[in-house]
């Protein structure tokens, strides 16, 4: 917080999705495929009581639990909250209460949606029913919502079941998606800012005199912020470098190519590039090297030789 | 003191404004200034801390090992001794108190941070939730909540106007509190998800917070009027909510049995409560006395950037012993939705 901010913080939009494939064990594949065929089950523990949704393990003793029941579809609502403006991923775009429902026969609670007209219409202990999804795949979505019904509690015990279906739903894809607005901070964006110029800026380190490229903003040996900015290169020095033999997907560049640390000329730390305008076998250390800009590029495309003669070992040997 | 090997004290604490957006700064631009400043307090280099230990969370800043950029403003080279929680930095400092127990340090640093304006907390927590039964259909932190303050109306054990008073007392409480994002009274507003109103939420916002801790005369020398952490345990319920008595919390009250909290009377006590509900279900779980101060500095509900805020409640309370406004403090973090894992310290003041 010691530079005065940019006039213009860089802001870009930063989406984030992940399917996360879940296997299932043998108690949670029984619960889902049980709701694709619109049974609801639940687990038995030794004290006898009844868990919905299953779990494999007593919360309390640890135990292992394995025997399944069958419950109803109906319930009652043990709590509520309700929810005027749905998010985008929540089970109705319309609003609707968030509840946890004990299911007749169950003594756990379930979370789920109630499709209710307002909150007006919505209780502890009111009575709802499951109402099903029109296309179930094994999943706790396959449970639509909850909807009010005027059905007294189911009597009887709960139905044993041996959990067999067939065609059992083994694994879920959780799909997630978060989106955000990144902002790169000051140094970063000065950093950017003067790339869309074709210039590369770092920053130099106020204890050590190190010159960050690219500039974080803090010295990580000395723990400060770098904010005195210093441009550095064009030209640069290969200080080490590989030969890529695999072609990367959707990166329209024939193998086999360069991969280089490049020391840009007042740098105090080498950033990499792509080495070309050579044969792959001819990059060596200490090659000299400049930026190719193609246009329309906001960062070099790849570094050429700038035809010097190499520099000397003893010259970027520390940046090695 | 002989319930643990070594005496371990809080000697300083430090915290940023909490503000609800910092574009201009990336993470370790937000931390380092506060790092410093906590630092400075005890006269220590980053290079005589024996181990530093740090809290954030990945989702909130939509990518992998976010945690290693801001190492750059701890000052990692020579190599330090470090570790990380993808938690509130109150376990950070649970691990580096634990370190120094073992006698493997003799000082800790413990920071945490959490930017939570580049994304959508609401939707960003939810991915913390039971990814089989609960995740898919993304309850938010708001909605998990006003499901527990709805369980605690319907047993009689508040109201919505005993709820807006607890968010009103803590943001009069943080008029004092110059770091505070929510100073002074903020409208009770609408319903955000029934029964739970504006007022009744915690702000979204960024912050860090750092403290120092050192064991025995070292902490004498570091500080006048060291926080000893005399008890330090915590403890975490069953995930799923349909299991659990939303009204009350059986992890804190077993957390500050083991920590001693009820061995002696506290003064004061800072409560991670974002939410008011929550205030209403700790105050019960650690049988707070009408007498006992809580959240002076305004709590979650003045401010609660994220992976951060418990810190800042064991930072607190340290504070005011240091500054000799405390003797004997009860501070509380929590994780999770409704309060599902909680630890609790206490923290006193030498006899004098």
């Amino acid at each position: 917080m010691t530079a005065a901010p940019p006039p213009e913080v860089l802001r870009a939009p930063l989406v984030v999705e992940f399917p996360f494939t879940r296997s299932l064990g043998p108690v949670q594949s029984a619960f889902l495929t049980g709701l694709r065929e619109r049974t609801v089950l639940g687990v038995k523990t030794s004290d006898g009581k009844v868990m919905v949704p299953p779990v494999e393990y007593d919360p309390v003793t640890a135990e292992e639990i394995r025997e399944l029941v069958e419950v109803a579809a109906t319930g009652t609502v043990t709590t509520w909250a309700w929810n005027d403006r749905p998010r985008p991923q929540q089970p109705l775009d319309t609003p609707f209460a968030w509840v946890l429902v004990t299911l007749d026969g169950a003594d756990t609670a379930l979370l789920h949606a109630l499709d209710a007209p307002g909150p007006d219409d919505v209780r502890t202990g009111m009575r709802v029913r499951v109402r099903w999804a029109a296309e179930r795949t094994g999943a706790i979505t396959d449970i639509a919502c909850f909807e009010p019904c005027d059905d007294g509690p189911a009597g009887g015990e709960p139905v044993p079941h041996d959990g067999g279906f067939a065609d059992a739903v083994t694994g879920i894809v959780a799909e997630a998606r978060l989106d955000y607005v990144y902002s790169p901070g000051r140094a970063q964006t000065a950093y950017i800012n003067a790339l869309s110029e074709r210039r590369t800026v770092g920053e130099r380190c106020p204890s050590c005199h190190k010159v960050y490229v690219p500039p974080r903003g803090a010295c990580p040996t000395c723990g400060v912020a770098t904010t005195d900015q210093v441009e550095v290169g064009p030209a640069g020095t290969v200080t080490t470098y590989c030969i890529v033999n695999i072609k990367a997907k959707n990166l329209d560049i024939e193998v086999p190519y360069v991969y280089a640390h490049i020391a840009l000329d007042g740098a105090g730390l080498a950033l990499h590039g792509r080495i070309g305008g050579i044969p792959y076998d001819q990059v060596r250390m200490g090659l000299r090297v400049e930026p190719v800009w193609t246009e329309g590029g906001r960062y070099p495309d790849h570094y050429r030789p700038t035809g010097e003669p190499d520099a000397d070992y003893d010259a970027y040997k520390e940046l090695i | 003191m002989a319930r643990y090997a070594r005496e371990v004290a809080v000697v300083a604490f430090a915290q940023s404004d909490h503000l609800r957006r910092t574009d201009e700064l990336s993470e370790v631009e937000m931390v380092m200034p506060v790092l410093h400043r906590v630092l400075a307090a005890t006269g220590l280099k980053a290079g005589e801390i024996g181990f530093t230990c740090s809290g954030s969370s990945d989702y909130l800043a939509g990518r992998a090992f976010s945690f290693t950029m801001t190492l750059d403003g701890v000052g990692a080279w020579p190599p330090i001794s470090e570790s990380h929680v993808e938690m509130d930095g109150a376990w950070a400092l649970y691990e580096a108190w634990v370190k120094i127990q073992t006698g493997e340090a003799d000082t800790a640093l413990v920071y945490s941070y959490g930017k939570s304006s580049p994304g959508s907390v609401r939707d960003v927590l939810t991915r913390q939730l039971d990814p089989y039964y609960v995740a898919p259909l993304w309850p938010d932190a708001v909605a998990l909540a006003a499901l527990q303050a709805r369980a605690l109306i319907d047993s009689g054990e508040t109201d919505e106007s005993a709820l807006a008073a607890v968010g009103a007392r803590s943001r009069d409480a943080a008029a004092a509190n110059p770091h505070a994002q929510l100073r002074g009274p903020v409208p009770q507003g609408d319903y955000q998800v029934r029964p739970l109103r504006t007022g009744d939420c915690p702000p979204v916002g960024d912050g860090v917070a750092a403290v120092v801790l050192a064991a025995g005369d070292l902490a004498r020398r570091l500080c006048e009027r060291p926080a000893w952490i005399t008890g330090i345990d915590h403890r975490i319920e069953a995930h799923s909510l349909g299991l659990r008595d939303l009204t009350d919390s059986p992890s804190t009250r077993l957390a500050a049995a083991h920590a001693g909290v009820f061995d002696a009377p506290v003064d004061t006590a800072e409560l991670h409560a974002p939410f008011s509900s929550q205030e209403i279900v700790l105050r019960k779980a650690l049988g707070l006395a009408d007498d006992v101060t809580v959240n002076p500095s305004g709590g979650a509900l003045a401010a609660n950037p994220m992976m951060a805020a418990g810190l800042i409640r064991i930072g607190e309370a340290a504070a005011r012993i240091h500054r000799g406004a405390s003797r004997r403090v009860v501070a509380h973090a929590t994780s999770g939705p409704c309060l599902q894992q909680n630890l609790v310290a206490v923290l006193e003041g030498d006899a004098r």
